[in-house]
Formats: structure tokens, sequence, C-alpha cells
């Protein structure tokens, strides 16, 4: 049985760009072990020999022909972008 | 004239002898809303502006230029964009966001000549079993307001069985568009996957998520399948293959039809009740002409685990675009930007949301992959394997859709794996990526029984003959909810 640890909540709360605190790492880690412990029965069956699926239908690449259409308008992309300015989104700084 | 028990032929009849038009239809929808809604709750954003106003311009169209669904009003479950009507897949971190394009189901929705009217609560991200996950509200039973709709599209069922629109569109994963129409007693189809475009669906588990039609009739189900189904090039997924008439398909001829019943859907935790009205409805079946025997899905009890690992998986993928960058909610901490993706994440995603997210970074984490993941992709073989066999000698498979009626408000929201337990009779299908419908069968305690009839890959057509016999043969879907009473216009 796997033991989820605070410290690993942490660690992948951190990898999905979550911020959680302490007391919430404690509850998600006692949920977590609870599910992948559920999840341990796929143990249970030998798949050596079975290939994985990924998709449920036969189907190969789909590609579209490499032609070139008008990308969206510019005052369109910026409707939902809560700040900008001339034309760009603002963003808090990057590198400090 | 009170409308709101008219199929959409009944009520096309009605437009055609000029008896009501498009825009009596359209305000006795928004009236009916507004005087349920409060009690219902399954509603967000509406469009009543905009749908009074195409309304009226519709009852121009010449007769001759309209379809079977022209002019009718629908809802749409709210993980669909719509183009100018606020979208949140009932998420916090969507609060405000105005699409500036339609889906494709929504493109073909305009093209039939549907009016909608509103967009539908669901569980947040369509993670959920009770909509108790959205950000904005719960939304009740019709049936009962005390108890759940089922979930994730529990707006989009419960907005049916209150009699407030004649057609919803849901989306099904692991079995949200079968399990509440089961809980509010109405039809919802489960597409073949591939069968309806997912473009502009915001994507829970991109493998696994089909658009579908909630209604009260199966004939009208047909309908709207036909209306939103077919080959779309923005989505690579979508099947190139053609969209058959399904109201053709109506027969009411089940002669010599084979269903398998898997021992598996009657398995302990299946409630006896549940049980009892799939066997009544099989032995109207077979007076019908149809023989049924009982069969094995040996791999069942593994897909609740392979499901929780797949779709989270696909989640942790599909919502890190959520970044509060382009759209959507933003934080008001943040020193740098990675102090802003975080606190946007964990402000804007409900506790359900996050612990997917989680679930599914730790099983593609690197040294988890092959434990996790890769063995859950293996196990999906052998599910799908199962149906592959049993589709070799049955038509159809037949079994509950749940293993108990609606429960209480409340009472599984602490503990994550009893409510997850809710789904472990539609998931097998949205693993195998076979279509699915649940049709009305009975009652428990005065709450509606759902009938799981499970076709071969794009065979929705036997699948909607199927109910219809057993609709045609029955009054269940005719009954309807105290809430109904005093209600009508």
């Amino acid at each position: 049985m796997a033991k989820m640890t605070k410290e690993e909540v942490i660690e992948v709360a951190h990898l999905a760009r979550l911020a959680i605190t302490d007391e919430e790492a404690v509850h998600f880690a006692d949920q977590l072990e609870a599910i992948t412990n559920a999840m341990e029965l796929l143990n249970e069956l030998d798949t050596e020999n079975v290939e994985p699926t990924t998709h449920v239908l036969q189907m190969v690449n789909v590609l579209r022909e490499d032609k070139s259409v008008p990308g969206l308008d510019r005052e369109l992309v910026l409707k939902n972008v809560k700040e900008h300015e001339a034309g760009q989104v603002k963003v808090p700084t990057i590198l400090e | 004239m009170n409308l709101v028990d008219k199929t959409a032929a009944e009520l096309q009849d009605l437009i055609h002898k000029k008896e009501v038009s498009i825009a009596e239809i359209t305000k006795q929808a928004f009236d009916r809303i507004e005087k349920l809604d409060p009690k219902v709750d399954a509603f967000l954003a509406m469009n009543k502006e905009q749908a009074t106003k195409q309304a009226e311009e519709m009852d121009k169209t010449p007769l001759a230029e309209r379809g079977p669904l022209f002019g009718l009003p629908i809802g749409v479950k709210d993980n669909i964009v719509t183009e100018g009507i606020e979208t949140t897949a009932s998420s916090r971190i969507l609060q405000g966001f105005n699409p500036i394009y339609n889906a494709t189901v929504v493109e073909k929705l305009k093209a039939a000549g549907m009016i909608t009217v509103g967009k539908l609560n669901m569980d947040e991200f369509a993670m959920g079993s009770s909509n108790e996950n959205s950000y904005y509200k719960n939304t009740k039973n019709p049936w009962n307001l005390e108890t759940v709709p089922g979930g994730s599209s529990g707006g989009s069922a419960a907005a049916v069985a209150a009699g407030e629109v004649p057609f919803t569109l849901g989306s099904d994963t692991g079995g949200s568009i079968r399990q509440p129409a089961a809980f509010c007693g109405v039809v919802g189809m489960k597409p073949t996957y591939g069968r309806v475009s997912r473009f502009g669906l915001i994507a829970y588990a991109s493998s696994l998520d089909q658009i579908g039609p909630i209604t009260r009739t199966v004939k009208d189900n047909a309908l709207l399948l036909e209306a939103i189904s077919g080959h779309d090039e923005r989505d690579s997924t979508s099947a190139n293959i053609e969209v058959p008439n399904f109201a053709a398909a109506l027969t009411g001829d089940i002669k010599g039809l084979r269903i398998g019943v898997p021992t598996e859907y009657f398995a302990e935790g299946v409630g006896e009740a549940a049980k009892q009205a799939v066997r009544e409805a099989l032995a109207v079946l077979e007076e019908k002409g149809a023989t049924w025997e009982e069969i094995s899905l040996p791999h069942s009890k593994y897909a609740l685990a392979t499901y929780y690992l797949l779709a989270s998986s696909e989640a942790s993928s599909n919502l890190s675009r959520f970044d509060g960058i382009r759209y959507g909610y933003r934080t008001e901490k943040a020193g740098n930007l990675l102090e802003f993706y975080m606190n946007t994440r964990s402000e804007g995603f409900g506790d359900e949301v996050k612990r997917r997210i989680m679930l599914g970074t730790y099983a593609l984490s690197s040294g988890y992959y092959d434990a996790y993941y890769k063995k859950a992709q293996k196990v999906r073989t052998l599910i799908k394997k199962d149906f592959d066999d049993a589709f070799e000698k049955f038509d159809v498979i037949i079994g509950p859709t749940t293993p108990t009626p609606a429960f209480k408000i409340g009472e599984k929201i602490d503990d994550p794996l009893t409510m997850y337990a809710n789904d472990i009779l539609t998931i097998p299908v949205n693993l195998a990526g076979v279509p699915a419908i649940s049709i009305p069968c009975g009652f428990e305690n005065g709450l509606p029984l759902g009938l799981q009839i499970i076709g071969k890959y794009f065979d929705e057509e036997t699948i909607y003959r199927v109910a219809d016999v057993f609709e045609k043969a029955t009054d269940f879907h005719k009954q309807t909810p105290q809430i109904w009473e005093g209600a009508a216009q």
C-alpha cells in the first residue's frame, strides 16, 4: 500500500502549479492515499502482453491541407484579457 | 396553451396550424424558467434578449424552409462555449469569460434553427456526480428538491425534468449525461466517441468526453442527435462517418433482437429496486420479440480505477491552460509570475478539481507513469475487449444506469470514493467508446430509475429503436414531478 505523505502532496501540487497550505496538504494526502490505494486493484491483472489503448477508434494522423488562413482579430483576442496595453497582455514580472 | 408536455413534432404541428408562434414558445420557456428555476437552480447565464429577438425573426421564415427542430428552445451545458454568452464550466476560474466563438455543436443548433435560451449548471469542469461541485449553485432534483440531480450534467437533466426546456445538451465523460438523466427521469444519450465534434467543449478528459442530447422522449433525442452529429475538421478525433436519420430507425420492430445482460451489473452494491426495474424492462422487450441472456463483462470491476487514473491524467494536462493570463479569473496576490500562476489556480479551482489535477499529475510523474497511467491504459484495452466480444453475439447490452436513485444533497460530498462509486455502471462505456442511452424505467420512493441500453460502435440507431419500443410500451416518461403542478401556464 502506497503511503502518501504531506511532503509528496506539496511536491505534486507544486508541479501542478497549485498553492496549497500545510493544512490542505494533510487533508489531500489522506484522500489521495485512499484513492491511489483503491487504484492498486489494477495490479491483480497481468497486463504484460496487453497493448495500451490511447484512443478507441482506428484512426491515423489527421492532417489538414497546408494552407494559410487569417488568424483572429486582435481586438477579439484581447476581449477577455483582464489587463492589456498597446495590444499586448500584461503579466507580473518574469525576470527579477 | 400549455406547451410544456409537447414533443417536437407536436410543437411543429401547432406552429404549422398557427395555433402558436415561435415567439410564444420562447416566451413560455422563459416564463417557466423564471417561475421554477429559483427552486431548481438549473440555469446560469440567460440569453433572453437575444433569444426573444431571434424568435420574432424566425416566425417570418416560410414553413417549407423549416426543419423538425426549427424555432424550439434549448439549454446548453456550461462547458460548451457560446459566443457572447458567459461560459464558466461552473468554475470560478472562468467567471466572466465571454467566448469569442461558438462550439461546433452550437453552430449546428443554429443551423437547425434552435434557440439557445441559456447555460446550464454542472459540476466544475464536469468533475462530479451530484452538481455539488459547482462554484455557483447546487442544482436540485425536480422530483425531490432535497436530492441531487446527478452530475455532471445535472443542470441539463433537471431543466428538462422540470419542463423548463424540452431539449438540452450535456457532456458525458464517465456517465455525466446518463447518470443525471436516470436521476431526473429523462432520456440522455452518450453517442459513440467521435460521433459529435468536441470543438468548443471545454476539455476534461479528451479521450473520453462526448457531447450528447437530453430530452423527454426517445424520438426528440434522436432528432437532436442527428442535428449535432457529423465530421468536423476542427476536431481531429471526430469520425468521418455518415450521419444516419436516427428518427427513421424507430420502426417499432425488435423481433429477433439479441440482448446481453451482464451479471456484473447486478452485483453487490446495486440496489434491489434498480435490478427489479431492469428485469421488468427485459420482460417488456421479450414480449416485443427480443431474447436475452446473461453474459459476463469480466473486467467491469476494474473500470472505476482505470477511469480515475486516465481521466485525472488527461485533466491535469488539459487544465494546465487555465493560468489567468488571457482569460478568466486573475489573482490579486502575486509578486512574480510563478506566484501569479499558483495563486490564480488555487483561488480559481474547487477542491474536487484540485484533487483530480493532483492525482493526474502524480500518475503521470516520473517513477509512477508505468505503474499507474500506462497500467490503466492497458486495462482499458481489456475493458474494450469485453465489449467487442459481447457484441459479436448480441445487438445491445442492457442493465441499470445507476446502482441507486438520486441521493440527498450533502450525503456523499465528503467522501470522494463513495461519490465515484456512483458511476460504476456508466464508466465502462466511456472507456470502450461505445454509445449508450439512459431512459426512465421505474421509481423507488418517488425517485426515477434509469435503464441503460449500450450499443455497438456507431449503432445509435439500434439503441434508439429498442428505447422507443420500451417507451411506447410503458408510461414512465409521461409521469411528471410534483413541481409541475401549478407551474403550467
